[in-house]
């Protein structure tokens, strides 16, 4: 698949000579391969090939936007666009000034899974399958894996060109375990950019969610009420892409004056370590590329500052309309959506904590490891733990049943009183937004506590 | 040219190994409306198209899909290529079938203008901000239809269109750090979407809503409104219903067809034939006539919902309960459900409960153990009852249970029901007592 559906030049002629203050066409390629196992049975096998692109128009402050799969008439859909634009159109339209690009960016590919036959593949799979199914307790299994190339090609009237490559490659692992009625679940999910060799070293992990599961069928639910809790760096991870991460999107801002107010640069969210930053040009991670969706190089941006704001996340157009620099930010899950303020690799910096000085002097709390989901409303979010334990008396107590946790952006932030030094990523994660779903994201921190939070019974 | 195109990778397939060969084709035409800050933001229009291709080659399923135009090789290619690898197939292709003719096409939505797309819009922004004139609202008004066509080589050929018309509008009222997120929506194949019902929805969200109360870590009783049970209770419920799950040991239901499970007033079934619904449709995505599927009657779990290959391994028959999207092959999937009515009105629901919480919309319930029908999730909008009164809003509080425990001590099932998203058609239902958990603070 790297023959071109569309010459450049007609990409480029497409966007030229309307009479619109901004055009854009981006057009995608990629091809997909995709397991899934439910119990001894490999359920599913397939390979998806998808071709599609899009024109987007600004005219005096509205948008257009056209989708298809055909590309044949590419100057029509960029008029179809224009005409919508000029439509909607009746202020001013502000987009923050980037200088446009020529360029092509390879994948960088490690170990590529395309050149790994789908019988290797479905060998390994086998593998850890048997693995998790020969846990005594063990009932049932689900595995999902995928690969994906894509391409994009990206045209703008201001003169970017730019083709940008990457390939993803991701796995979820989870074991069922049964008594009496009484059903536990244990997962995981890992993800990579441009390299599958992550992939095929899970037999330990797979031993170890199906003993897990089996563990939970003995554990008791926790106690609901207010504790403190220790986070392990992939949920408070999780933790930091919902509490402040989905904030610090300037979309949510940009038009809001109370929430302008609220999300003030300058407003102090925290104690003196902590920090957030996320950025795309962190290399090597599952959000991390060349150029977003509107052309503009990513960024590394620190959103929090020794418990300070004084940063967020831009499109071109919240940037424009907010007078603050573009961050590289503006990104959409494939062609039939238009780009939107996104994060990338979002994190927590390491602070001074050793664990021991985390959780030596938890009288009664929660430690909580791995991650189920969590979502946000902005001021409030809810995460949920794959894995918890109770902490009694400075030390890791019981195993107890999966927690779901939540807080108040407003609060939660400035109630983290330790931050570990043992800085990690989770790269399982997708984020969905805006019916955009599920985009490729790393979020990480070290270990944190947290205290006085809310916890759940499940 | 769709005829021929699938005509054609049905023949390449067999002339390639496979048995048998089914291809689905769906073509779809979306134009949305949307609203940004009150005004008008941004028109869409989106065009999809491709094939899917699934074959059987000995005795094996392949499966390979494509939106790029005139694809044929390449799909062929695909499904032959994944087929040694793939499951056995446990089915026979469907051939011609009877099916109850099932209309979900309203011509005059395609007729509507951009213009009065906008009107409905607008309206609906404007009424919503005279009830709180300090709300920011963003709103969304689609047009969409779609046609799906599959032929398989045992002779079985679906074409039909639908069309669906969509009106969505979310607030949010800023005071202080304080955040309120109200919001509604309808989905019907034609342009009569009940926007007053919408407006009465949201004004009402935000009378209940003017003033926070905090509530109690403690069990209580919990009502979820037609939108609660939607959102929160019916996922976990529909998935122990799925009989790929029952199959394979993981439903909770396991073994209890035809045990009562649930409150005796609780009947709930599944039904794609319904005239003039948007998840209405003559056959599922596998080409199997639709049909009405109770799924609980009467406190009874009644049947599981299948498709081809999960029936044929139960060695039962495909309840018609395929839906796909064009990349992945068929999953089990509920179309339009409803919830039948109770004899108590919401008003008589609040009065009975002295102390206890109304859930319209439960922030991350989808995440936990799902699977064994847990549901947990922080109360996004939702209100505090005391004595026999909704009080306030509640924000920092967790409710929690288990779906298949929580629907058998059912308090009183509502006598008023509505249409959640087009899709769901339920009362309130008031459960005797879950766990919440609340900062106090």
């Amino acid at each position: 698949m790297t023959d071109k559906p569309v010459a450049r030049e007609a990409v480029e002629a497409a966007v030229k000579g309307h009479n619109a203050d901004y055009v854009e066409v981006r057009i995608d390629d990629t091809a997909t391969t995709r397991l899934v196992y439910r119990g001894h049975e490999l359920e599913e096998i397939g390979i998806t090939e998808a071709f599609g692109g899009c024109a987007r128009a600004l005219v005096n402050g509205g948008w257009g936007f056209v989708s298809f799969n055909d590309p044949s008439q590419l100057r029509q859909r960029v008029e179809e666009a224009v005409a919508q634009a000029r439509h909607v159109g009746k202020e001013t339209s502000l987009l923050a000034d980037v200088a446009p690009v020529v360029d092509e960016v390879k994948a960088e590919i490690l170990k590529d899974p395309r050149k790994i036959t789908l019988s290797t593949k479905k060998k390994l799979f086998d593998a850890y399958n048997d693995i998790m199914l020969g846990v005594e307790g063990v009932t049932s299994t689900n595995i999902v894996y995928w690969d994906g190339w894509k391409r994009t090609t990206f045209a703008s009237s201001e003169g970017s060109y730019i083709e940008q490559e990457r390939l993803d490659v991701g796995t979820r692992l989870a074991a069922t375990a049964k008594r009496n009625g009484d059903m536990q679940q244990s997962s995981m999910s890992l993800g990579a950019l441009n390299d599958f060799s992550y992939i095929e070293t899970l037999d330990d992990a797979a031993l170890l969610i199906g003993n897990r599961a089996v563990e939970l069928l003995n554990a008791p639910y926790a106690e609901p009420g207010v504790y403190p809790v220790v986070l392990d760096p992939v949920l408070a991870g999780v933790f930091c892409h919902e509490a402040f991460g989905h904030l610090s999107e300037s979309d949510f801002v940009y038009e809001n004056d109370r929430m302008k107010e609220i999300m003030v640069l300058g407003r102090e969210f925290g104690g003196k370590h902590l920090n957030i930053v996320d950025g795309a040009a962190v290399p090597g991670l599952r959000g991390s590329y060349k150029y977003d969706d509107e052309g503009t190089p990513a960024m590394k941006t620190d959103l929090i500052r020794e418990g300070v704001l004084v940063g967020r996340l831009h499109s071109r157009e919240t940037a424009g309309k907010m007078h603050e620099p573009p961050s590289g930010n503006a990104r959409a899950i494939d062609y039939r959506f238009p780009p939107i303020v996104r994060m990338t690799n979002t994190y927590i910096e390491p602070s001074t904590s050793t664990f021991e000085e985390i959780i030596g002097d938890i009288k009664l709390g929660v430690y909580c490891k791995n991650w189920y989901g969590g979502t946000t409303s902005m001021e409030m979010f809810t995460f949920s733990a794959g894995e918890a334990y109770m902490i009694r008396d400075g030390q890791i107590a019981e195993l107890v049943r999966p927690v779901k946790l939540t807080g108040n952006l407003f609060t939660t932030l400035q109630n983290i009183d330790r931050i570990g030094t043992d800085l990690d990523f989770n790269q399982g994660g997708g984020c969905g937004k805006g019916g955009q779903m599920p985009l490729p994201v790393s979020n990480g921190s070290p270990h944190i506590r947290i205290q006085d939070c809310v916890v759940g019974e499940r | 040219m769709a005829t021929d195109n699938i005509e054609q990778i049905l023949a390449n397939a067999r002339r390639q190994g496979a048995q048998q060969a089914e291809v689905f084709r769906v073509d779809t035409e979306e134009t949305p409306v949307k609203f940004e800050a009150n005004r008008l933001k941004e028109l869409n229009s989106r065009r999809t198209s491709g094939v899917a291709l699934r074959v059987i080659k000995d005795g094996r399923i392949g499966f390979a899909s494509s939106t790029r135009p005139g694809d044929v090789d390449d799909v062929v290619r695909g499904a032959i290529d994944t087929s040694p690898f793939g499951p056995e197939a446990q089915f026979d292709f469907p051939g011609l079938s009877e099916a109850a003719v099932v209309d979900s096409f309203d011509p005059t939505t395609q007729a509507l203008t951009v213009d009065e797309m906008i009107q409905v819009g607008q309206a609906l922004v404007d009424a919503v901000r005279r009830a709180e004139p300090d709300i920011q609202c963003d709103a969304q008004i689609r047009r969409a239809a779609g046609t799906v066509t599959l032929a398989n080589s045992s002779g079985g050929h679906v074409n039909y269109t639908s069309s669906s018309f969509a009106a969505w509008i979310y607030g949010t009222l800023i005071r202080g750090t304080d955040m309120l997120f109200v919001g509604d929506g309808d989905i019907a194949c034609g342009p009569q979407v009940d926007t007053r019902r919408i407006e009465a929805t949201i004004v009402e969200q935000l009378e209940r809503s003017r003033t926070n109360v905090t509530a109690r870590t403690a069990e209580m009783p919990v009502i979820f409104t037609s939108i609660g049970v939607a959102d929160a209770l019916l996922p976990p419920l529909a998935m122990a219903f799925n009989g790929r799950l029952v199959h394979q040991a993981q439903s909770p239901l396991v073994g209890c067809l035809g045990e009562e499970k649930y409150d005796h007033r609780l009947t709930i079934y599944d039904d794609a034939t319904m005239a003039m619904r948007p998840a209405s449709r003559p056959f599922d995505d596998e080409g199997t006539p639709s049909r009405r599927i109770p799924l609980i009657d009467s406190g009874v779990v009644r049947s599981f919902m299948y498709d081809l290959q999960t029936a044929g391994h139960a060695r039962t028959e495909s309840t018609g309960s395929a839906e796909r999207a064009l990349t992945t092959q068929p999953g089990i999937s509920l179309t339009s459900v409803v919830i039948e009515t109770g004899d108590t009105t919401f008003a008589d629901m609040v009065k009975g409960v002295k102390e206890g919480i109304v859930v319209e919309e439960l922030m991350g319930a989808g995440q936990g153990n799902v699977m064994g029908g847990d549901f947990s999730g922080n109360v996004l909008l939702g209100y505090k009852i005391e004595g026999g009164e909704i009080v306030g809003r509640v924000k920092n509080t967790i409710v929690a249970g288990n779906v298949h425990l929580a629907l058998k001590s059912i308090g009183a099932i509502g006598s008023e029901a509505r249409w959640v998203s087009g899709t769901v058609y339920t009362p309130p239902i008031l459960i005797e007592k879950l766990a919440v958990s609340a900062d106090a603070t």
